[in-house]
């Protein structure tokens, strides 16, 4: 099962960087198990030591936010495209 | 540096004031590699804060596929603070998410003054740089006088002491 994966400018430096890679999981949280597996650090940098989806990362799976389908639960079928884009934000506080 | 249109600058910062006391967010895209903002993307604020802003996560997403459909990345990211100056705070440091953008800071918090600066946020460490406001709209050839630091079409705002 291929999944395209969309890497941010910011996470290339765990791709070699390549701005685009492969990976297979039935889940956003399988994918990226499978892609620490070649890209190691990538990981740790989406998911916090709890488990979660990190709050400042955004996950895709097509054009959906991973948030509305379930988080890291959210189940990927063949051909499907992740697209992983760091969260603007910031402000004074 | 920043080298910026004055139009797009002006747009920057209507929108700030037009948002405050709320903070405003956006993106000033351009041809990847060039390193010249053009087309100016007023970005909604999710958190709808007078202290924190967030780029809508649906609204991100489309445009920066429009960007990259477009052979474009986002060479300018902007926001306002409402009430402090125009420095990268430390939740802006921690969030800077795009190493390759020019992180500009507007501060509405004088309505009378204009304060913009820009910065580059690579892994924790922020670098100010001075900004060059180009005027397009200027006739260089017109009779007119200007002061030290300037020339017809452009301005040099330098880094602030800090």
């Amino acid at each position: 099962m291929a999944i395209e994966v969309r890497i941010p400018t910011i996470l290339r430096s765990y791709t070699g960087g390549e701005k685009v890679v492969q990976g297979s999981g039935d889940t956003v949280r399988d994918l990226l198990t499978d892609l620490d597996t070649r890209y190691s650090g990538l990981r740790a940098r989406l998911i916090t030591e709890d488990g979660a989806l990190h709050r400042f990362v955004n996950v895709y799976v097509n054009d959906e936010d991973v948030r509305f389908l379930g988080a890291l639960d959210a189940k990927l079928t063949d051909g499907d495209t992740v697209t992983i884009l760091p969260a603007v934000a910031g402000g004074a506080r | 540096m920043l080298r910026i249109d004055r139009s797009i600058l002006d747009a920057i910062v209507a929108h700030a004031r037009r948002d405050h006391p709320d903070e405003a967010c956006g993106v000033i895209a351009g041809p990847a590699g060039s390193d010249t903002p053009t087309r100016h993307i007023p970005m909604e604020n999710a958190a709808r804060s007078m202290t924190f802003y967030e780029f809508d996560s649906m609204q991100q997403l489309r445009v920066w596929r429009e960007m990259d459909d477009r052979g474009e990345e986002p060479v300018v990211i902007y926001h306002s603070h409402t009430a402090t100056e125009a420095y990268p705070s430390r939740t802006d440091i921690a969030l800077a998410g795009e190493p390759s953008a020019h992180y500009l800071l507007v501060s509405t918090r004088d309505p009378e003054v204009e304060e913009i600066r820009s910065f580059r946020i690579v892994d924790g460490v922020v670098t100010e740089e001075p900004v060059q406001v180009v005027d397009a709209t200027v006739d260089p050839h017109a009779v007119q006088t200007y002061m030290f630091g300037q020339n017809p079409t452009t301005v040099d705002y330098e880094c602030s002491s800090r």
